[in-house]
């Protein structure tokens, strides 16, 4: 349904579960994906899976000048980025009372600080091409809070806030600035509950399940799409009705 | 005209989309040359591309025409 032929994307997170499907969705959709992540093997396979059109680029998004140079590797690797997916993330959760000065500043450091570097970098070359689309994911915790992730939630509700204040900056240029924030979704990080948890959560969710890394996937393609350019500054909810906006 | 001049407008005649002859010496890009707050960063950054040179916020508020750039650029060139 939507058409990215001709369109760059870099996806950060790119060997973890959602961010592999999102830019999978992405390459089915046309673009040229430029696949991002510490872990070089998985990144490695999803593009010899995908076979043309992937590139690979490795970045540890907590080292600065990494960040720095990854949208330029980016845009030499494919030409250009028009599509930034900053899906990129880690949990270091505790209690506040407990929780150290370092776990707090290394997930704003790859949550948050990072994606702001890669927009600003990104945005350059979007500006120019009168043409851009940046998604961030967020989290159903980043508008609703959870007890033991003050950093996570925190990091998760200033991208949204960013992403507002970045797509009021762009949206003369034809560039939109979004966010996708799930609910609880099947990944590595979530296979990791008990039964009793995934009980408790699921009480929680109307819809009675968990949500798949493609119905994250799908978001990020409509928002990266040609047709959702009136949608800017949004954070679209894909939580199977866990936390209603 | 001098070489820096020469380039300078050529920047700002591709980005802005203006006549070269708009871009006389007192020709301010906003009220003249139709620029608005973005278009002036992206001005800043596309001198500092071409001449190499670092212009901080503080001397980029008073780049106010195509001369005030002509004569920050040719200094600090």
């Amino acid at each position: 349904m939507f058409d990215l032929t001709g369109k760059s994307a870099l996806v950060t997170g790119a060997s973890g579960g959602i961010g592999a499907e999102i830019a999978r969705a992405l390459h089915a959709a046309g673009a040229t994906v430029g696949l991002s992540g510490t872990r070089v093997e998985p990144l490695e396979a999803l593009a010899a899976d995908l076979g043309s059109r992937a590139h690979v680029l490795p970045c540890n998004l907590s080292n600065p000048e990494e960040v720095e140079g990854l949208v330029k590797r980016a845009a030499e690797a494919m030409g250009s980025v028009d599509i930034l997916v900053n899906n990129a993330g880690i949990t270091r959760d505790g209690l506040a009372m407990r929780m150290s000065d370092a776990d707090w500043q290394a997930v704003i450091d790859v949550n948050l600080t990072a994606p702001f570097r890669l927009c600003r970098a990104a945005i350059r070359g979007m500006m120019k091409a009168r043409w851009g689309r940046i998604v961030n994911i967020s989290s159903v915790v980043g508008r609703a809070g959870n007890a033991g992730q003050a950093n996570y939630a925190a990091s998760k509700g200033g991208l949204v806030a960013m992403s507002k204040s970045l797509a009021e900056e762009v949206a003369s240029r034809g560039i939109t600035v979004n966010c996708v924030a799930p609910g609880f979704i099947e990944t590595a990080m979530t296979e990791k509950l008990n039964d009793q948890q995934r009980e408790t959560i699921l009480a929680s969710v109307p819809t009675g399940r968990m949500g798949t890394p493609q119905e994250i996937a799908a978001a990020v393609v409509y928002l990266a799409s040609p047709e959702a350019a009136y949608v800017t500054g949004a954070t679209l909810h894909v939580n199977g009705g866990m936390d209603m906006v | 005209m001098s070489d820096i001049a020469d380039r300078v407008k050529k920047i700002v005649v591709e980005h802005l989309g203006v006549e070269a002859d708009k871009v006389t010496e007192s020709a301010s890009f906003i009220d003249d040359l139709g620029a608005d707050s973005l278009d002036t960063v992206e001005l800043v950054m596309a001198f500092e591309e071409e001449f190499g040179i670092e212009i901080p916020d503080d001397a980029a508020e008073t780049i106010q025409t195509f001369g005030d750039a002509v004569k920050f650029i040719s200094e600090a060139a």
